[in-house]
């Protein structure tokens, strides 16, 4: 088992014909994701990498049953992509697209909220459930089943403790980029609850940084509901306030949202956190046989 | 994005908001010519995009012309944490009956546009936030049909007792929620917003910052970047589409991604060394833009090592290298490098930089371990 993604994913891709749609169809469909449409308006009846493309993201889903899709078209039109992809009936929707603006994200999640489905981003580099599925950009070589969550709001740094916990011999159950942005569809919160009933994973694996309180809530909320023990990690112990660090959403405002702050609810709420990458890998293997 | 009070207010005047009577100056001649304009006494107020004016002298009032003299050449001449002030706003003198604070941000745990409204003005809201979250009152617009009128009412309703002021008060929560949605803005303050003497509703400061990402669809805010203000790099770096932010320390981190930038600076000063700076090169990046980060990291010249940490995925370890490659020949660096390059293509990368005279390292610990034996 896995969560958000796994064997029944059918994918389609939002701007599949664009420079990173096709790159990434071409790495998705090789780790074995099943990508069964692409969307590009006016680019109907076009194939990328065998995949079928459609006008539309209703008549992909209507020739294909896609149930998820993954977008990868600029900024400017991402907004309207989700509200498609909501509108034409797909239950999961991973925006990979960076650089909405927040009022933007703010309709988008109002829209969708009383729909049947679940946005993952934006500015998320994506979903794996390694051995299952992968939709998204993360590299897929560095993942190995196994039974650690791992949820962050990063890329990069996610595949830095990814493969670092791949090489002490632990593998991953499903591990997935909540996004950068102020904004975003589901939060850690939403992940554990669903990290809680998968019985592939014994742990779980936060990678926090700074800017807002989702850290410092989800902390409550782990010692309160959440039974399997959960590893932190967080960014940003040296970023200077008022200052955003490359994520739109990670700027400290003030005196809040530091990292000390966050550092401080994970240990009160029985978080164990890293001080560095390498440490989060050690704690885990510490703590996991 | 931030805007200077006066460029704030222009917005507002605008929009319909009262304001004082002001005028933005360079030199002591352009405030005297608008003293005189304006009346006796007037605020001369700094105009710096940070907090903490007004406890470090940068807001005074003048009573006659000396005072204005005197007062605007000591702003001028003056630094408000690190940043020199070059312009001053010339303001009447409100005669303050009542302050209060008023702001509009988006709630990022709710997902929601917020108003909030605190009946004391020219207060530190976070702190407030923080102490006494219960003298805040928040309103929240709905996301898909706007502030509703009735909410501006209870904002106002909440600040003043006397009905004509409430609704006023709810007229000028309604026009600054339509400028926050109008122009992308991350947020609108008025604090304090103050009732004067005569029972006027004024917006006596301003404050109105930018969503980055909203800004392609506002050239007109674009247009009102006071470039003297920002950081010359950190804007050259956003326009190569990069991200950079200066630091005090003196080993140059150069990175793929924001996360691992920020861990690798937080790695940096967990071993005992000092980061120069936070720099992120971005996901696909080309040769050219390892040597464009290179160019905007060696203007700062207390760097004297660069770490290089690269997580390859996107990123192509060996684009990287032709990149550090061709900065070492063109840009003629002497700085020791210590490269720390892993994923995608990484044999590559080492074959094209065998001879290149680099310090490698095959962990991010060990390159920042490396980097700061260097130093020693």
């Amino acid at each position: 088992m896995s969560i958000f993604v796994g064997k029944d994913t059918r994918l389609l891709v939002q701007g599949i014909t664009g420079r990173d749609g096709s790159f990434h169809t071409m790495q998705m469909v090789a780790y074995g994701t099943k990508v069964v449409a692409g969307v590009t308006p006016g680019r109907g009846g076009q194939k990328v990498e065998g995949v079928p493309v459609f006008n539309s993201a209703a008549e992909a889903v209507s020739k294909t049953g896609a149930n998820t899709s993954v977008i990868f078209v600029p900024a400017k039109f991402a907004a309207d992509a989700v509200y498609e992809a909501a509108d034409s009936g797909i239950k999961l929707i991973v925006c990979i697209s960076e650089g909405i603006p927040a009022i933007d994200m703010v309709k988008v999640v109002a829209y969708i909220k009383d729909k049947a489905c679940r946005l993952i981003g934006p500015n998320s580099p994506g979903v794996v459930s390694p051995g299952e599925a992968k939709v998204g950009i993360l590299p897929g070589h560095i993942f190995k089943r196994g039974s650690v969550g791992v949820v962050s709001r990063s890329g990069t740094l996610t595949y830095e403790i990814v493969d670092q916990i791949t090489k002490t011999g632990l593998g991953q159950s499903t591990c997935l980029g909540i996004g950068g942005d102020p904004i975003i569809g589901t939060k850690f919160i939403d992940c554990l609850e669903l990290f809680a009933h998968d019985k592939d994973t014994e742990a779980v694996v936060i990678v926090g940084e700074i800017g807002g309180r989702d850290e410092q809530d989800t902390a409550v909320y782990v010692k309160k509901h959440f039974k399997k023990p959960v590893f932190g990690f967080i960014a940003g112990k040296t970023a200077p306030a008022d200052k955003r660090m490359g994520h739109a959403g990670a700027i400290i405002s003030g005196t809040a949202g530091t990292a000390v702050e966050k550092t401080k609810a994970f240990e009160e709420n029985g978080i164990k956190v890293g001080e560095t990458p390498t440490d989060v890998a050690k704690l885990l293997k510490k703590h996991l046989r | 994005m931030k805007v200077h009070e006066y460029q704030a207010k222009e917005i507002f005047k605008k929009y319909g908001i009262l304001t004082p009577r002001e005028k933005m100056c360079r030199t002591v001649d352009e405030v005297l010519g608008a003293s005189k304009e304006i009346g006796l006494p007037c605020v001369i107020k700094a105009q710096v995009m940070v907090g903490g004016r007004g406890k470090a002298g940068g807001i005074k009032i003048a009573k006659n012309e000396n005072e204005v003299k005197e007062h605007t050449s000591s702003i001028l001449n003056m630094e408000i944490k690190g940043i020199p002030v070059k312009k001053v706003l010339v303001s009447e003198a409100i005669d303050i009956g009542t302050e209060a604070y008023l702001g509009i941000i988006i709630d990022r745990a709710e997902k929601k546009t917020v108003v909030m409204a605190c009946k004391e003005g020219g207060v530190e809201i976070e702190e407030i936030a923080r102490q006494r979250p219960e003298a805040i009152f928040k309103v929240y617009a709905d996301s898909l049909l706007g502030l509703m009128p009735h909410r501006g009412r209870e904002v106002g309703l909440f600040l003043y007792a006397d009905p004509k002021l409430a609704f006023e008060c709810a007229a000028v929560t309604s026009k600054l929620y339509k400028i926050f949605t109008d122009l992308d803005s991350s947020l609108v303050e008025i604090n304090p917003l103050v009732v004067d003497k005569s029972g006027r509703l004024i917006a006596l400061d301003a404050k109105l910052n930018f969503d980055d990402n909203g800004l392609f669809r506002h050239p007109d805010v674009e247009a009102m970047r006071d470039r003297e203000s920002e950081d010359e790099n950190e804007l050259l770096a956003k326009e190569q589409d990069l991200s950079y932010v200066r630091l005090a320390g003196n080993i140059g981190c150069v990175v793929n991604g924001a996360g691992l930038a920020m861990a690798t600076m937080d790695l940096v000063k967990h071993f005992g060394g000092e980061p120069a700076n936070f720099l992120d090169i971005g996901g696909s990046s080309s040769p050219e833009k390892v040597m464009n980060a290179l160019r905007i990291l060696l203007k700062d010249e207390n760097v004297k090592v660069i770490f290089f940490n690269i997580f390859g995925g996107i990123t192509r370890c060996d684009d990287v290298a032709n990149g550090i490659l061709e900065a070492k020949k063109t840009l003629n660096i002497k700085h020791p490098i210590v490269a720390r390059l892993t994923g995608t293509n990484e044999d590559k990368a080492m074959e094209i930089l065998k001879e290149a005279g680099l310090i490698f390292a095959k962990t991010m610990d060990e390159g920042a371990q490396k980097a700061i034996e260097l130093l020693k």
